[in-house]
């Protein structure tokens, strides 16, 4: 039987699951949703000083980001429950990959980020925000891309911690450096010099740049190439780390 | 089906700084035909479920070897998998799904159409009382129709050896007879080999062919129900003596059946011992007990359980392990 098959089986029930239960696909629509609304008014003001059209072109490729990174990173929770259940492991003794059993979830966690991403970008157009159409559509495709980094880490992070109570706090302690030192809020040149440079280490915050410079209509090397780079390079490490967990004897 | 050598499996276990060393299974010989009906029965914490997880390829074994189905389980698990249906303790169903496309995705996972895993599938459903239920969430179905679902799970594919592992635990008595029943079809109707582990004595005592003991990942015995309790050193012979002062009489006189004179146990008014063939033996001690004059209020023969073999075998009670 292929990889290709197997995932769409693993995939169909997956969204399959999803699609009787949307109140989890709305909810983690909401918090971007919610900030593009309640705090995107806030920076209108100050917009200019960003050196940026208007407020929302800087604001929905930092929400974009956001909503594919903290999304994504809660798609483990699903597979503790999974696992609880049996059904990881009744899943692990078919003859079906261990790779493909992590793919079909992913594909679920990149195709409910795609419609996500297609609402707030929509939101974002019809309240103003300026972009190039192939600007908007790089920038989703680097969301999406790194949404699926995000997801593989976490269903990796769920396999081993098995417990809710354990991977809570650990994707906590994770997501407030990466909220706080990613710009995806404000810039980070309104700060110091020296926490400019702690934020310079932050990978996110080159994709994050690499984002919104697409949405700019900035397609030069040096105005995506860390960013795109940071993308593939966390996509891979997180695939790694995910098809290994899942193949683990005793995962 | 099943050939087993010197398996292993250790576990490295952190209590603060200190690391041990826990050694689950401890060099398991197992040998299981086709046809047969074998059941793995040990207390909690002997080895048993981690002993199946390697037989079905979730664990990779520390040490020793193992074939099932003619397949090597460290190098050809793919092709084991193939061959093998299993069932977890643990269930093998989402909660908010719906049973037949559980079944159906399951089917299709080792290679099915959907069509084919459909119709196994409700056929499946049908043998195993199932009817009706096959839009139901398995969070709404009681629990020994969510343990038929999962043994659906476990044979969609039609395997030829089946693993289950603690198939009844936690179900109420009826729904306990109910599975047996559907267990004992397996090798009825179907020809399956079957490989459970249990806890339960009389679950191993009604299903299986033969019964492996193990204790603290150590096979300690294995052979049939009637061989095992033929092997433990004969029938409880409990008497209750009317007047204690009779009781060191009727101790001898039991004594002289065991055979071994610290064979007999005294506890105030009874008098207890194992002897062999009680069933012949104890109408000539009645009637020496009569001639002696010795006086019973009561005279009990208990054939022995398995718990009296494992009794017999580890020094505890399994109902203590």
């Amino acid at each position: 039987m292929t990889f290709l098959r197997e995932s769409s089986i693993v995939f169909r029930r997956q969204i399959r699951m999803n699609l009787r239960n949307p109140a989890w696909v709305l909810i983690g629509l909401l918090q971007p949703v919610l900030y593009l609304f309640l705090f995107g008014p806030l920076l209108k003001p100050i917009a200019a000083q960003f050196d940026y059209p208007n407020a929302y072109t800087f604001f929905v490729p930092g929400l974009l980001v956001q909503l594919g990174i903290f999304g994504a990173f809660f798609a483990g929770f699903s597979l503790i429950g999974e696992w609880r259940d049996g059904v990881i492991e009744a899943e692990r003794v078919t003859p079906a990959s261990r790779t493909a059993l992590l793919m079909g979830r992913l594909w679920r966690d990149v195709l409910q980020l795609f419609v996500q991403a297609l609402i707030l970008v929509g939101l974002g157009y019809l309240i103003g925000m300026e972009a190039p159409f192939w600007g908007a559509v790089l920038g989703i495709a680097l969301t999406l891309l790194l949404g699926g980094a995000c997801a593989a880490s976490s269903n990796a992070l769920a396999l081993t911690t098995k417990s809710e109570d354990t991977m809570a706090p650990i994707i906590n302690m994770v997501m407030m450096p990466v909220l706080l030192l990613s710009g995806i809020l404000l810039p980070m040149t309104l700060g110091p010099q020296w926490l400019q440079k702690v934020a310079n280490v932050m990978p996110t915050k080159h994709v994050v740049d690499a984002v919104r410079n697409s949405f700019l209509g900035d397609f030069t090397l040096s105005a995506l190439g860390w960013g795109i780079a940071w993308t593939f390079i966390l996509l891979a490490v997180s695939l790694w780390w995910g098809t290994a967990t899942f193949r683990r004897e005793n995962a | 089906m099943i050939t087993a050598r010197g398996l292993t499996q250790t576990f490295q276990s952190k209590a603060g700084r200190e690391k041990t060393e826990v050694v689950a299974v401890d060099g398991v010989d197992l040998d299981v035909a086709e046809g047969e009906v074998v059941a793995f029965l040990g207390p909690n914490g002997a080895g048993k479920t981690t002993t199946l997880r390697i037989l079905t390829t979730l664990l990779r074994p520390t040490a020793g070897t193992a074939t099932v189905a003619g397949y090597d389980v460290a190098t050809e698990a793919e092709q084991v998998r193939r061959s093998i249906g299993y069932v977890s303790q643990s269930g093998s169903t989402g909660s908010v799904t719906r049973a037949g496309e559980e079944v159906v995705d399951h089917g299709m996972l080792y290679g099915m159409s959907a069509a084919d895993a459909r119709a196994r599938g409700r056929h499946l459903f049908e043998q195993l009382d199932l009817e009706g239920l096959w839009t139901r969430q398995p969070k709404a179905m009681s629990g020994g129709q969510r343990r038929r679902l999962d043994i659906v799970m476990g044979l969609i594919h039609e395997p030829t050896l089946v693993f289950l592992d603690e198939p009844t635990t936690g179900l109420d008595p009826q729904a306990r007879a109910n599975l047996w029943q559907h267990i004992a079809d397996l090798r009825e109707r179907r020809g399956a080999t079957v490989f459970l582990t249990t806890h339960y004595l009389d679950e191993a005592d009604a299903l299986s062919d033969r019964i492996v003991i193990i204790d603290h990942g150590r096979i300690v015995a294995s052979d049939t129900a009637d061989n095992l309790k033929a092997a433990v050193a004969g029938d409880l012979v409990e008497l209750e003596v009317a007047s204690v002062e009779q009781v060191s009489t009727a101790a001898e006189k039991l004594a002289a059946l065991v055979g071994e004179a610290d064979g007999v146990e005294v506890d105030g008014h009874q008098v207890r011992g194992r002897v062999r063939q009680a069933g012949r033996a104890v109408p000539g001690l009645l009637r020496d007990l009569d001639r002696t004059g010795v006086e019973l209020s009561s005279i009990e023969v208990r054939r022995p359980t398995l718990d009296d073999v494992f009794l017999d075998l580890t020094g505890r009670s399994l109902r203590e392990g």
